[in-house]
């Protein structure tokens, strides 16, 4: 790892060599990316598997005339550099010209100081790493007597370096570390098995807690054992923060002003409207440095900043790249995201969060006021229920029956079901436990009323 | 790509410090895509990307690493990344040299690739299509995709294999508008071949099936709730036996205990109706190369036959733990990710109902005309999957449409629920993610009949 530590200078300048062969009347953005990588997976007390891996890329987008083409390369080799920079010129040359299409400007919004680097991660022993994931799966193993088997135990870290040089003046360095403990177990046996996951995440080795992880998959898998399907009928459902942050994801994507101005997300033309109840609010701050997602600049390079999108139930605005900004006539506000160097910018949230209520209400205290409901631990096919389009949520879950203000019996096998739109009119409580969790949003504990749960 | 003796070197490097297996994956892999968004073309990407993954097995125990540096240098580099696990696990005991056989890689063809300007003609006929469709279609958005991956697999058995493997695909996308809000209707569709998909595939009527998808939605009132018969249209998706046991049939979730299906075979897991073949051979289906990516030829494989489980699916690691042969079922996203347990084209092979009187014998229920995705964890067998243009069955006829909705079961219990399976038969493509990993499946089925699965719809 430590050999490609502080290198991103050398991608700096890279990124602005190759920038520099932009011919007139052309404007190149380059984007370069170096990442290091190690993952571990522990089973049955042994290293299943131990990866150790660089990787390194490049995209650039020219535009000309109007006209944007792209191209990525999974390299950084001198000749694939010109390469790449050639067939993005290529495709611009095939594009159709679109008043739109511009490569961000710098627009003056002061870069916060967010740090994501953890110096110590480089020198931690691979012997320490391996040590970690067969402890997290020994502790999973041993944390309790209904544990049959650990399904998968895994350390992670990465190191990314990136940089990102335009001729329109944007130039943008960043870097960022992070590690993970992630396990899963199955409890029970034959048709009454149960699983539970758990994780731990930080900006590198020092901060994980596999203890922690351990335990929350545990306690997960167990408290579902004995687990019948669940009847229907309506109800309040109380999300589990982690469910919370998921649902909260996918209904970023409905935020995007991209998918705004093309007709795409059910908030279209509803700026300035009460779209959730008075003391919602809906914010995307990636200057957060406690955010998963947090950065000090965007896809573009212009600087991340606090998007206040709805505020005291009203919605205020969305979140903008350059492209879209310009179709919906205004100002990108830093909120292009990419996907790394073979992706190309567009607009989403990195570190949403939903605040609202008053006192402070952990989940026993959300789960005492709703006093009748299902809460939920998990849900399953978020990608082909929940629409950000129409608004519509069908997902499948599994979770424990709230009786008298408490967890009950556990259920599985049913779906909770109901639009966004009416989901943000319908909230009960707003715990006060958020965590940044993995993922563009942040969560906390839930609940929704009116919502229709479906089983027997 | 590379040199037969340079290989040799490498596997050599990668057993230096002992170990049973080492095999280098060698992929170079450029892709072309272009989208048409609102009538204009957006995204015109060209990308490129070339490595190789090296591994090594020590008992238990895999050691990974992977590079973009193709010299030699680069791979004895990675290799010796690799084999770092072997010096952890013991004793150095170098490994014997090895000697490759094999056909090595086919020289690159200039296969007949879709051209980017004829692409963008592609996607304007398809956005066309789509917007006469309706005045209620307000957004198009079409996509079209190609990639050529050269791929080299070399180990320590003396495998020496190479394959190209060509895809293309074409999707459209589109928004309708109407009193109930915004309805969505998608197709695509997808073969590992080149042009010749146009042969086959008509954009305009691609389009119109994914307009007509979002126009007829206007009207579609809530799905039901709770437990009720479900027709699954020939076609629509197959990815109920995806995800209701396909998963649950892989070799790395059986050897865990973490499959409902472990130690069942010899049993009836399903209805007698029900054989289920997974086939990586099919033509040019999504699905469908030559070789799995540890180099085994690809094969039909039985899982599932007149109801009886009959076996699961392999890769080289497991396959060999349980001293049998692959199934030609090792396949990984890239050579940046080390082999595991995929599908390649799964199905369930036609019955002898007739589709129409599958329909008109079902008194009440859902008819599901297409799927979307789904999801299934293997170690409960619960799953769900979502519809993407469905109707309610009110005495054997379709009526009114419905909202999309996930519907959710459990394998075992629903495979034994299929009471009648129809002579009709239907492919389609997907994207299967397993552990953080895409690869091109198909699925496949004729009409169907379940006798109780739960909706996940709104009308209480």
């Amino acid at each position: 790892m430590s050999a490609h530590a502080g290198h991103h200078h050398d991608l700096e300048s890279l990124a602005e060599r190759v920038a520099g062969w932009a011919r007139r009347g052309e404007d190149v953005e380059v984007y370069a990316v170096r990442a290091e990588e190690t993952d571990v997976r522990a089973y049955d007390g042994e290293v299943e598997s131990l990866t150790a891996a660089t990787s390194a890329g490049i995209g650039v987008r020219v535009v000309s005339d109007h006209r944007q083409g792209f191209a990525w390369a999974g390299s950084l080799e001198e000749a694939v550099l010109a390469d790449t920079l050639g067939a993005a010129r290529d495709n611009a040359a095939i594009a159709a010209p679109d008043e739109h299409v511009a490569l961000a400007v710098p627009d003056g919004v002061p870069t916060a100081a967010v740090d994501l680097w953890d110096p110590e991660l480089a020198s931690v022993p691979t012997a320490d790493k391996v040590a970690l994931a067969l402890g997290l799966e020994a502790r999973a193993r041993g944390a309790h007597p209904a544990v049959r088997q650990v399904s998968s135990a895994d350390y992670g870290d990465v190191a990314v370096e990136t940089a990102l040089v335009s001729t329109t003046g944007v130039r943008a360095t960043g870097r960022r570390t992070s590690g993970y403990a992630s396990v899963s177990v199955i409890a029970g046996e034959g048709d009454g098995s149960q699983t539970g996951t758990g994780f731990s995440v930080g900006r590198g080795f020092a901060g994980l807690d596999p203890e922690a992880a351990a335990g929350e998959a545990v306690e997960r898998a167990v408290r579902m054992l004995g687990a019948t399907k669940g009847t229907s009928g309506r109800t309040t459902v109380v999300f589990d923060r982690r469910v919370t942050s998921t649902l909260l994801g996918a209904l970023s994507a409905a935020l995007s002003g991209e998918a705004v101005v093309k007709g795409r997300s059910f908030f279209a033309d509803r700026l300035g409207e009460q779209v959730a109840d008075g003391v919602v609010s809906l914010v995307d701050d990636p200057t957060d440095a406690r955010a998963y997602g947090a950065a000090a600049h965007d896809g573009e390079g212009l600087a991340c900043r606090r998007n206040v999108l709805v505020d005291a139930g009203v919605l205020r605005s969305f979140l903008y790249d350059t492209v879209a900004a310009s179709r919906a006539g205004t100002r990108p506000n830093g909120a292009a995201v990419r996907g790394g160097y073979a992706g190309l910018p567009g607009p989403g949230c990195r570190a949403l969060v939903l605040a609202g209520g008053a006192g402070e209400l952990d989940e026993a205290g959300v789960l005492a006021a709703v006093g009748e409901g299902l809460f939920v631990q998990s849900i399953t096919g978020v990608h082909s229920g929940v629409s950000p389009v129409s608004g519509d949520v069908s997902v499948g879950a599994e979770g424990l029956r709230v009786r008298d203000g408490h967890l009950a019996e556990p259920v599985r096998e049913v779906t909770v079901a109901s639009t966004f739109q009416r989901m943000l009119r319908s909230i009960v409580a707003i715990g006060s436990d958020l965590a940044f969790l993995p993922g563009v949003a942040a969560g906390q504990t839930l609940a929704i009323a009116d919502m229709q749960v479906s089983g027997t | 790509m590379i040199e037969a003796p340079v290989l040799e070197r490498v596997l050599a490097e990668a057993l230096r410090h002992g170990g049973q297996f080492a095999e280098v994956f060698a992929e170079d892999r450029s892709t072309s895509s272009v989208v048409l968004d609102d009538g204009r073309v957006e995204d015109l990407t060209s990308g490129r990307e070339r490595g190789a993954g090296i591994r090594v097995v020590v008992g238990e125990t895999t050691g990974f690493a992977h590079t973009a540096d193709l010299s030699e240098a680069g791979l004895v580099a990675a290799a010796s990344a690799a084999a770092e696990v072997a010096r952890r696990s013991g004793p150095d005991t170098r490994g014997a040299p090895v000697t490759l056989r094999g056909t090595g890689v086919p020289d690159a063809a200039e296969g007949p690739l879709v051209p980017k300007a004829a692409a963008v003609e592609l996607l304007r006929r398809a956005d066309d299509a789509a917007r006469s469709s309706g005045s209620a279609v307000t957004q198009v958005q079409v996509g079209f995709g190609s990639s050529r991956r050269r791929v080299l697999v070399a180990n320590s058995e003396g495998v020496l294999v190479g394959d190209e493997q060509v895809r293309t695909r074409l999707s459209v996308s589109c928004v309708a508008v109407g009193d109930t809000g915004l309805q969505t209707g998608f197709e695509t569709a997808a073969r590992t071949s080149g042009a010749e998909l146009f042969d086959e595939v008509e954009p305009e009527e691609l389009a119109r099936l994914a307009a007509r998808r979002a126009l007829v939605k206007l009207s579609a009132r809530p799905a039901p709730t709770g437990e009720v018969p479900v027709v699954l249209a020939g076609g629509s998706g197959g990815i109920l036996f995806h995800e209701a046991c396909g998963h649950g049939l892989e070799a790395d979730h059986i050897v865990k205990d973490a499959s409902v299906y472990t130690g069942r075979v010899g049993e009836l897991v399903a209805s007698p109706l029900v054989t289920l073949v997974d086939d990586g051979t099919v033509g040019t289906e999504w699905g469908t190369s030559t070789i799995d990516d540890e180099g085994h030829p690809a094969r039909r494989n039985v899982l599932i036959e007149d109801g009886v489980l009959v076996d699961y699916l392999w890769d080289h690691l497991r396959a060999r733990r349980g001293r049998r042969t692959s199934s030609g079922n090792g396949r990984r996203q890239s050579y940046q990710h080390l082999p595991m347990v995929r599908m390649t084209n799964t199905f369930l092979l036609p019955g002898t109902d007739d589709a129409d009187e599958i329909v008109a014998q079902t008194r009440s229920g859902v008819f599901v005309a297409k799927l979307g995705g789904g999801q299934v964890n293997t170690a409960t067998g619960d799953f769900v999957f979502g519809t993407t243009e469905a109707y309610l069955i009110e005495d054997g006829h379709l009526t009114a449409p419905l909202r999309d909705a996930n519907l959710i079961g459990n394998g075992p219990e629903v495979l034994r629920r299929i009471d009648a399976v129809g002579t009709d038969f239907g492919m389609t493509p997907g994207t299967c993610g397993k552990d953080g990993q895409s690869v091109p499946v198909g699925c496949g089925q004729a009409t169907l009949r379940i006798t109780g699965v739960t909706v996940g719809g709104t009308a209480g």
